[in-house]
Protein backbone atom coordinates (compact mmCIF):
# COMPACT_ATOMS: atom_id res chain seq x y z
CA UNK A 1 0.00 0.00 0.00
CA UNK A 2 2.36 2.41 0.48
CA UNK A 3 3.63 2.99 -2.89
CA UNK A 4 0.75 4.47 -3.59
CA UNK A 5 1.07 6.82 -1.06
CA UNK A 6 1.84 10.25 -1.71
CA UNK A 7 3.68 13.18 -0.49
CA UNK A 8 1.63 16.61 0.69
CA UNK A 9 3.98 18.56 -1.64
CA UNK A 10 3.53 16.84 -4.68
CA UNK A 11 1.15 19.02 -6.56
CA UNK A 12 1.00 16.65 -9.79
CA UNK A 13 -0.64 13.92 -8.08
CA UNK A 14 -3.68 15.79 -6.55
CA UNK A 15 -7.41 14.70 -8.08
CA UNK A 16 -9.63 17.16 -8.87
CA UNK A 17 -12.17 15.27 -7.13
CA UNK A 18 -12.29 11.91 -5.53
CA UNK A 19 -15.91 10.54 -4.95
CA UNK A 20 -16.42 8.01 -1.95
CA UNK A 21 -19.57 5.43 -1.95
CA UNK A 22 -20.80 4.07 -5.23
CA UNK A 23 -24.27 3.82 -4.89
CA UNK A 24 -26.76 5.75 -7.08
CA UNK A 25 -25.74 9.42 -6.07
CA UNK A 26 -21.76 8.41 -6.24
CA UNK A 27 -22.08 7.05 -9.33
CA UNK A 28 -23.99 10.12 -11.18
CA UNK A 29 -21.55 11.69 -9.95
CA UNK A 30 -18.88 9.90 -11.35
CA UNK A 31 -20.75 10.01 -14.44
CA UNK A 32 -20.90 13.45 -14.92
CA UNK A 33 -18.12 15.03 -13.58
CA UNK A 34 -15.87 11.97 -16.10
CA UNK A 35 -18.08 13.89 -18.83
CA UNK A 36 -16.18 17.40 -17.59
CA UNK A 37 -13.10 15.92 -18.10
CA UNK A 38 -12.14 15.82 -13.95
CA UNK A 39 -10.92 12.57 -14.29
CA UNK A 40 -12.71 11.47 -11.02
CA UNK A 41 -11.04 9.12 -8.96
CA UNK A 42 -14.07 7.08 -7.37
CA UNK A 43 -13.47 4.59 -3.87
CA UNK A 44 -16.58 2.25 -4.22
CA UNK A 45 -16.06 0.86 -0.52
CA UNK A 46 -15.77 -2.77 -0.16
CA UNK A 47 -17.90 -6.38 -0.30
CA UNK A 48 -19.92 -7.50 2.21
CA UNK A 49 -23.38 -8.62 2.44
CA UNK A 50 -25.09 -5.82 4.32
CA UNK A 51 -25.91 -2.70 2.55
CA UNK A 52 -22.78 -0.94 3.00
CA UNK A 53 -21.35 -2.04 -0.19
CA UNK A 54 -19.57 -1.44 -3.90
CA UNK A 55 -23.24 -0.32 -5.85
CA UNK A 56 -24.90 0.39 -2.11
CA UNK A 57 -28.46 -0.24 -1.00
CA UNK A 58 -29.92 -1.53 -4.71
CA UNK A 59 -27.41 -4.35 -4.48
CA UNK A 60 -29.31 -6.09 -1.88
CA UNK A 61 -32.57 -5.50 -3.76
CA UNK A 62 -34.52 -7.60 -6.65
CA UNK A 63 -37.32 -5.91 -8.93
CA UNK A 64 -36.87 -2.22 -9.02
CA UNK A 65 -39.84 -0.67 -10.43
CA UNK A 66 -40.02 3.10 -9.93
CA UNK A 67 -36.84 4.35 -11.57
CA UNK A 68 -37.72 5.97 -14.27
CA UNK A 69 -36.74 4.83 -17.76
CA UNK A 70 -37.45 0.94 -16.86
CA UNK A 71 -40.50 0.76 -17.82
CA UNK A 72 -40.67 -3.04 -17.25
CA UNK A 73 -38.29 -3.16 -13.77
CA UNK A 74 -34.83 -3.53 -13.32
CA UNK A 75 -32.99 -5.89 -11.14
CA UNK A 76 -31.05 -3.64 -8.39
CA UNK A 77 -27.70 -5.05 -8.95
CA UNK A 78 -28.07 -4.92 -12.99
CA UNK A 79 -29.32 -1.71 -12.34
CA UNK A 80 -25.73 -0.75 -10.94
CA UNK A 81 -24.07 -2.80 -13.11
CA UNK A 82 -25.41 -0.19 -15.65
CA UNK A 83 -24.42 2.62 -13.62
CA UNK A 84 -20.77 1.44 -13.16
CA UNK A 85 -20.53 0.85 -16.65
CA UNK A 86 -21.65 4.22 -17.84
CA UNK A 87 -19.47 5.59 -14.89
CA UNK A 88 -16.35 4.26 -16.41
CA UNK A 89 -17.27 4.49 -20.15
CA UNK A 90 -16.30 8.44 -19.83
CA UNK A 91 -13.02 7.11 -17.71
CA UNK A 92 -13.99 6.87 -14.32
CA UNK A 93 -11.59 5.23 -12.23
CA UNK A 94 -12.76 2.73 -9.99
CA UNK A 95 -10.89 1.74 -6.34
CA UNK A 96 -12.51 -1.52 -4.65
CA UNK A 97 -11.18 -0.05 -1.46
CA UNK A 98 -12.82 1.06 1.95
CA UNK A 99 -11.72 4.99 2.85
CA UNK A 100 -9.72 4.67 6.79
CA UNK A 101 -9.64 8.23 7.23
CA UNK A 102 -9.86 11.96 5.96
CA UNK A 103 -8.69 15.28 6.98
CA UNK A 104 -10.75 18.08 5.81
CA UNK A 105 -8.88 21.11 7.30
CA UNK A 106 -6.59 22.22 4.29
CA UNK A 107 -6.90 21.93 0.95
CA UNK A 108 -5.45 19.85 -0.96
CA UNK A 109 -8.05 17.26 1.28
CA UNK A 110 -6.31 14.18 2.64
CA UNK A 111 -7.72 10.60 1.90
CA UNK A 112 -6.54 7.51 3.33
CA UNK A 113 -7.00 3.63 2.48
CA UNK A 114 -5.76 1.35 5.14
CA UNK A 115 -3.32 2.70 7.53
CA UNK A 116 -4.20 5.65 8.82
CA UNK A 117 -0.50 6.70 10.28
CA UNK A 118 1.41 6.40 7.00
CA UNK A 119 1.33 9.76 4.91
CA UNK A 120 -2.49 10.15 3.13
CA UNK A 121 -3.03 8.04 -0.15
CA UNK A 122 -4.64 10.40 -2.04
CA UNK A 123 -5.14 14.15 -2.40
CA UNK A 124 -7.86 16.06 -3.41
CA UNK A 125 -8.98 19.51 -4.30
CA UNK A 126 -12.24 18.73 -3.96
CA UNK A 127 -14.70 15.47 -2.40
CA UNK A 128 -17.83 14.27 -3.10
CA UNK A 129 -19.50 12.05 -0.48
CA UNK A 130 -21.82 9.83 -0.64
CA UNK A 131 -21.25 6.69 1.26
CA UNK A 132 -25.02 6.18 1.83
CA UNK A 133 -26.84 4.74 4.56
CA UNK A 134 -26.68 0.98 5.94
CA UNK A 135 -28.97 -1.19 7.27
CA UNK A 136 -29.35 -1.20 11.28
CA UNK A 137 -29.49 -4.75 13.35
CA UNK A 138 -30.83 -5.22 16.60
CA UNK A 139 -27.83 -5.18 18.46
CA UNK A 140 -28.52 -8.54 19.81
CA UNK A 141 -25.51 -11.03 21.17
CA UNK A 142 -27.30 -13.62 19.20
CA UNK A 143 -27.38 -11.75 16.09
CA UNK A 144 -23.02 -12.28 15.81
CA UNK A 145 -23.60 -16.18 16.49
CA UNK A 146 -26.73 -16.50 14.04
CA UNK A 147 -25.87 -14.18 11.00
CA UNK A 148 -25.76 -16.88 8.04
CA UNK A 149 -27.55 -19.37 9.60
CA UNK A 150 -30.64 -18.39 9.42
CA UNK A 151 -30.39 -15.18 10.70
CA UNK A 152 -29.96 -13.13 7.10
CA UNK A 153 -29.42 -8.96 6.32
CA UNK A 154 -29.73 -10.29 2.26
CA UNK A 155 -33.42 -11.42 1.50
CA UNK A 156 -32.60 -11.71 -1.85
CA UNK A 157 -29.54 -13.54 -1.04
CA UNK A 158 -30.64 -15.93 1.31
CA UNK A 159 -34.41 -15.77 0.89
CA UNK A 160 -33.88 -19.36 -1.66
CA UNK A 161 -32.92 -21.76 1.58
CA UNK A 162 -36.07 -20.91 3.00
CA UNK A 163 -38.87 -22.43 1.02
CA UNK A 164 -41.49 -24.15 2.69
CA UNK A 165 -40.76 -22.99 6.02
CA UNK A 166 -41.98 -20.62 8.37
CA UNK A 167 -40.10 -17.25 8.36
CA UNK A 168 -40.28 -13.28 10.07
CA UNK A 169 -39.51 -10.11 8.90
CA UNK A 170 -38.83 -7.71 11.64
CA UNK A 171 -39.71 -4.70 10.59
CA UNK A 172 -42.22 -2.15 8.83
CA UNK A 173 -41.07 0.46 6.31
CA UNK A 174 -40.82 -0.08 2.62
CA UNK A 175 -37.93 -2.33 2.81
CA UNK A 176 -38.93 -4.95 5.44
CA UNK A 177 -42.73 -5.34 3.43
CA UNK A 178 -40.74 -5.83 -0.20
CA UNK A 179 -38.50 -8.40 1.89
CA UNK A 180 -41.74 -9.79 2.64
CA UNK A 181 -43.13 -9.77 -0.24
CA UNK A 182 -39.92 -11.12 -2.21
CA UNK A 183 -39.98 -13.88 0.89
CA UNK A 184 -43.81 -15.66 0.06
CA UNK A 185 -42.19 -16.73 -3.26
CA UNK A 186 -39.91 -19.53 -0.86
CA UNK A 187 -41.52 -19.61 2.39
CA UNK A 188 -44.75 -20.87 3.75
CA UNK A 189 -45.26 -17.80 6.01
CA UNK A 190 -43.86 -14.54 6.56
CA UNK A 191 -44.88 -12.97 9.68
CA UNK A 192 -43.96 -9.28 9.98
CA UNK A 193 -42.73 -7.90 13.33
CA UNK A 194 -43.61 -4.64 13.70
CA UNK A 195 -43.47 -2.19 17.10
CA UNK A 196 -46.44 -0.32 16.02
CA UNK A 197 -49.81 -0.64 14.63
CA UNK A 198 -49.71 -0.38 11.17
CA UNK A 199 -46.92 0.14 8.61
CA UNK A 200 -44.92 2.68 7.29
CA UNK A 201 -44.83 1.60 4.33
CA UNK A 202 -46.18 3.40 1.33
CA UNK A 203 -49.88 2.83 0.50
CA UNK A 204 -49.29 0.27 -2.53
CA UNK A 205 -46.83 -2.05 -0.73
CA UNK A 206 -49.30 -1.94 2.26
CA UNK A 207 -51.74 -3.08 -0.05
CA UNK A 208 -49.97 -5.54 -1.11
CA UNK A 209 -48.68 -6.99 1.88
CA UNK A 210 -52.21 -6.77 3.28
CA UNK A 211 -53.51 -8.75 0.05
CA UNK A 212 -50.87 -11.73 0.44
CA UNK A 213 -52.12 -14.74 2.06
CA UNK A 214 -48.93 -16.34 2.85
CA UNK A 215 -47.96 -12.70 5.05
CA UNK A 216 -48.80 -12.72 8.62
CA UNK A 217 -48.94 -9.53 11.15
CA UNK A 218 -47.46 -9.52 14.74
CA UNK A 219 -48.40 -5.97 15.89
CA UNK A 220 -46.71 -4.02 18.63
CA UNK A 221 -44.23 -6.41 19.09
CA UNK A 222 -40.40 -6.20 19.55
CA UNK A 223 -37.66 -8.88 19.33
CA UNK A 224 -36.23 -9.20 22.60
CA UNK A 225 -33.82 -12.32 21.55
CA UNK A 226 -33.22 -14.79 18.43
CA UNK A 227 -33.02 -18.76 19.46
CA UNK A 228 -31.15 -21.26 18.61
CA UNK A 229 -27.55 -22.69 19.37
CA UNK A 230 -26.44 -23.22 15.49
CA UNK A 231 -29.19 -22.22 13.66
CA UNK A 232 -32.24 -20.02 14.00
CA UNK A 233 -35.56 -21.98 15.95
CA UNK A 234 -37.33 -19.30 16.88
CA UNK A 235 -37.60 -15.72 18.51
CA UNK A 236 -38.20 -14.17 21.63
CA UNK A 237 -40.86 -11.56 21.50
CA UNK A 238 -42.68 -8.94 23.70
CA UNK A 239 -45.72 -7.40 23.04
CA UNK A 240 -45.37 -3.54 23.63
CA UNK A 241 -49.25 -3.11 25.09
CA UNK A 242 -49.73 -6.17 27.37
CA UNK A 243 -45.90 -6.87 28.03
CA UNK A 244 -46.55 -10.76 27.43
CA UNK A 245 -43.34 -12.19 26.74
CA UNK A 246 -43.92 -15.19 24.13
CA UNK A 247 -41.41 -17.18 22.28
CA UNK A 248 -42.19 -18.36 18.51
CA UNK A 249 -40.54 -20.83 16.21
CA UNK A 250 -39.26 -19.47 12.96
CA UNK A 251 -36.43 -21.16 11.08
CA UNK A 252 -35.40 -17.78 9.44
CA UNK A 253 -35.05 -13.80 10.36
CA UNK A 254 -34.36 -11.06 8.11
CA UNK A 255 -33.98 -7.98 9.69
CA UNK A 256 -35.11 -4.57 8.07
CA UNK A 257 -35.64 -2.14 10.83
CA UNK A 258 -34.08 1.30 8.85
CA UNK A 259 -30.78 2.21 8.24
CA UNK A 260 -27.96 5.33 9.58
CA UNK A 261 -26.08 7.17 7.53
CA UNK A 262 -22.25 6.22 6.96
CA UNK A 263 -21.22 9.51 8.24
CA UNK A 264 -18.30 8.41 11.14
CA UNK A 265 -15.68 9.41 8.60
CA UNK A 266 -16.71 12.95 8.59
CA UNK A 267 -17.83 13.60 12.56
CA UNK A 268 -15.94 16.60 13.95
CA UNK A 269 -15.18 18.13 10.57
CA UNK A 270 -18.36 18.15 8.71
CA UNK A 271 -21.36 19.42 10.36
CA UNK A 272 -23.92 16.84 11.13
CA UNK A 273 -27.91 16.96 12.41
CA UNK A 274 -28.68 15.12 15.70
CA UNK A 275 -29.28 12.02 13.52
CA UNK A 276 -26.02 11.99 12.03
CA UNK A 277 -27.16 12.84 8.61
CA UNK A 278 -24.84 15.19 6.99
CA UNK A 279 -26.11 19.05 6.42
CA UNK A 280 -26.58 20.42 2.95
CA UNK A 281 -26.85 24.09 2.71
CA UNK A 282 -30.18 24.75 0.83
CA UNK A 283 -31.20 23.13 -2.69
CA UNK A 284 -27.27 22.71 -3.69
CA UNK A 285 -24.74 20.10 -2.35
CA UNK A 286 -22.28 21.97 -0.21
CA UNK A 287 -21.37 21.24 3.16
CA UNK A 288 -19.95 23.38 5.40
CA UNK A 289 -16.46 22.99 4.45
CA UNK A 290 -15.70 24.66 1.09
CA UNK A 291 -15.12 21.91 -1.73
CA UNK A 292 -16.44 19.46 0.29
CA UNK A 293 -19.59 18.26 -1.52
CA UNK A 294 -22.34 15.60 -0.12
CA UNK A 295 -25.04 13.49 -1.91
CA UNK A 296 -27.59 10.77 -2.04
CA UNK A 297 -28.52 9.25 1.05
CA UNK A 298 -25.75 9.97 3.27
CA UNK A 299 -27.18 13.57 3.43
CA UNK A 300 -31.60 12.93 2.90
CA UNK A 301 -33.20 11.40 5.61
CA UNK A 302 -36.72 11.66 4.58
CA UNK A 303 -36.75 11.46 0.33
CA UNK A 304 -34.41 8.16 0.49
CA UNK A 305 -34.77 7.46 -2.84
CA UNK A 306 -32.69 5.80 -5.85
CA UNK A 307 -33.72 8.27 -8.29
CA UNK A 308 -33.24 11.70 -5.85
CA UNK A 309 -29.39 9.83 -4.99
CA UNK A 310 -28.89 9.85 -8.52
CA UNK A 311 -30.54 13.90 -9.11
CA UNK A 312 -28.25 14.67 -5.71
CA UNK A 313 -25.03 13.13 -7.44
CA UNK A 314 -25.58 15.37 -10.52
CA UNK A 315 -26.33 18.66 -8.24
CA UNK A 316 -22.66 17.39 -6.47
CA UNK A 317 -20.81 16.76 -9.50
CA UNK A 318 -22.07 20.47 -11.66
CA UNK A 319 -21.23 22.24 -7.77
CA UNK A 320 -17.60 20.50 -7.63
CA UNK A 321 -17.02 21.74 -11.22
CA UNK A 322 -17.94 25.16 -10.44
CA UNK A 323 -15.75 25.19 -7.25
CA UNK A 324 -12.80 23.97 -8.96
CA UNK A 325 -13.58 26.59 -11.73
CA UNK A 326 -13.65 29.29 -9.19
CA UNK A 327 -10.26 28.04 -7.85
CA UNK A 328 -8.74 28.51 -11.12
CA UNK A 329 -7.87 24.00 -11.88
CA UNK B 1 -5.97 -25.58 -15.80
CA UNK B 2 -4.00 -22.58 -13.65
CA UNK B 3 -6.00 -19.89 -12.11
CA UNK B 4 -9.13 -21.32 -13.77
CA UNK B 5 -12.67 -21.84 -11.64
CA UNK B 6 -13.95 -24.94 -12.11
CA UNK B 7 -18.06 -25.01 -12.08
CA UNK B 8 -19.03 -28.11 -9.43
CA UNK B 9 -22.15 -30.30 -9.73
CA UNK B 10 -23.62 -32.43 -7.04
CA UNK B 11 -22.48 -35.30 -9.68
CA UNK B 12 -18.74 -33.66 -10.03
CA UNK B 13 -17.68 -32.71 -6.00
CA UNK B 14 -16.57 -35.16 -4.40
CA UNK B 15 -14.22 -36.11 -7.39
CA UNK B 16 -13.17 -32.72 -7.71
CA UNK B 17 -13.03 -31.92 -3.91
CA UNK B 18 -11.84 -34.58 -2.14
CA UNK B 19 -8.94 -35.44 -4.42
CA UNK B 20 -7.55 -32.42 -5.01
CA UNK B 21 -4.54 -32.19 -3.51
CA UNK B 22 -4.12 -28.20 -3.35
CA UNK B 23 -6.88 -27.05 -0.63
CA UNK B 24 -10.34 -26.06 -2.96
CA UNK B 25 -12.18 -23.24 -1.59
CA UNK B 26 -15.69 -23.66 -2.56
CA UNK B 27 -17.87 -21.09 -3.42
CA UNK B 28 -21.60 -21.25 -3.24
CA UNK B 29 -23.45 -18.80 -5.47
CA UNK B 30 -26.37 -18.00 -7.84
CA UNK B 31 -27.20 -15.55 -10.58
CA UNK B 32 -29.75 -13.51 -8.60
CA UNK B 33 -27.42 -12.81 -5.72
CA UNK B 34 -25.91 -9.17 -5.64
CA UNK B 35 -22.90 -9.49 -3.57
CA UNK B 36 -22.06 -12.63 -4.89
CA UNK B 37 -21.53 -11.36 -7.99
CA UNK B 38 -19.45 -8.36 -6.22
CA UNK B 39 -16.95 -10.96 -4.82
CA UNK B 40 -16.65 -12.96 -8.23
CA UNK B 41 -13.96 -10.77 -10.03
CA UNK B 42 -12.14 -10.49 -6.92
CA UNK B 43 -12.07 -14.87 -6.66
CA UNK B 44 -10.98 -14.92 -9.96
CA UNK B 45 -7.99 -12.67 -8.98
CA UNK B 46 -7.10 -14.94 -6.19
CA UNK B 47 -7.25 -17.95 -8.14
CA UNK B 48 -4.95 -16.59 -10.57
CA UNK B 49 -2.40 -15.71 -7.88
CA UNK B 50 -2.69 -17.98 -5.96
CA UNK B 51 -2.44 -20.61 -8.74
CA UNK B 52 -0.52 -23.86 -7.09
CA UNK B 53 -1.61 -23.27 -3.45
CA UNK B 54 -5.01 -22.92 -3.67
CA UNK B 55 -8.03 -23.84 -6.47
CA UNK B 56 -11.41 -21.96 -6.62
CA UNK B 57 -14.77 -23.91 -7.54
CA UNK B 58 -17.79 -22.74 -7.57
CA UNK B 59 -21.01 -24.15 -6.95
CA UNK B 60 -24.68 -22.79 -8.14
CA UNK B 61 -27.57 -23.51 -5.68
CA UNK B 62 -29.99 -23.16 -8.04
CA UNK B 63 -28.70 -26.35 -9.66
CA UNK B 64 -27.32 -28.35 -6.74
CA UNK B 65 -30.13 -27.29 -4.06
CA UNK B 66 -28.95 -30.95 -2.46
CA UNK B 67 -24.83 -29.80 -2.22
CA UNK B 68 -26.23 -26.63 -0.26
CA UNK B 69 -28.31 -28.20 1.85
CA UNK B 70 -25.13 -30.62 2.39
CA UNK B 71 -22.87 -28.49 3.97
CA UNK B 72 -25.43 -26.23 5.62
CA UNK B 73 -25.51 -23.01 3.55
CA UNK B 74 -28.05 -20.75 4.06
CA UNK B 75 -26.42 -17.33 3.28
CA UNK B 76 -24.88 -17.23 -0.12
CA UNK B 77 -21.88 -15.81 -1.06
CA UNK B 78 -20.81 -18.63 1.33
CA UNK B 79 -17.14 -19.74 0.77
CA UNK B 80 -15.90 -23.56 2.26
CA UNK B 81 -12.72 -24.41 2.62
CA UNK B 82 -11.79 -28.21 1.89
CA UNK B 83 -8.07 -29.90 2.41
CA UNK B 84 -7.69 -33.28 1.65
CA UNK B 85 -12.17 -32.93 1.68
CA UNK B 86 -12.32 -32.07 5.18
CA UNK B 87 -13.83 -28.65 5.67
CA UNK B 88 -11.36 -26.18 7.58
CA UNK B 89 -12.66 -23.08 7.23
CA UNK B 90 -16.12 -21.50 6.31
CA UNK B 91 -16.16 -17.72 5.37
CA UNK B 92 -20.28 -16.36 5.53
CA UNK B 93 -20.65 -13.24 3.28
CA UNK B 94 -19.18 -11.08 0.77
CA UNK B 95 -16.11 -9.72 2.19
CA UNK B 96 -12.98 -7.22 0.62
CA UNK B 97 -10.10 -9.41 -1.12
CA UNK B 98 -7.84 -8.79 1.33
CA UNK B 99 -10.24 -9.86 4.22
CA UNK B 100 -10.46 -13.33 2.20
CA UNK B 101 -7.11 -13.77 2.02
CA UNK B 102 -6.61 -13.16 5.75
CA UNK B 103 -9.16 -15.79 6.85
CA UNK B 104 -7.61 -17.94 3.93
CA UNK B 105 -3.95 -17.45 4.86
CA UNK B 106 -3.35 -20.16 8.28
CA UNK B 107 -4.51 -22.78 6.06
CA UNK B 108 -2.77 -22.44 3.17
Amino acid sequence: MSSRNVSTSDKSSVRNVIIIGSGPAGLTAAIYSARANLEPLLIEGEPSSNSDQPGGQLMLTTEVENFPGFPEGIMGPELMANFREQATRFGTEILTSKVSKVDLRNRPFKVWIGNTSAEPTYLAQSIIVSTGAQSLMLGLESEKRLLGHGLSTCATCDGFFFRDQDIAVVGGGDSAVEEAMFLTRFASTVTIIHRRAELRASKIMQDRAHENPKIKFMWNTVVEDILGKNSVEGLAVRNLLTEEQTIVGFTGVFVAIGHRPSTDLFRGQLDLKDNGYLITQGSSSKTNIEGVFAAGDVQDDYYRQAITAAGSGCTAALDAERFLEDQGH
Amino acid sequence: MSGSISQLSEASFAEQVNSSSEPVLVDFWAEWCGPCKTIAPILEEIATEQSGSLRIAKVNVDENPGLAREFGVQSIPTMILFKDGEIVHKIVGAKGKEAILADLSPHL
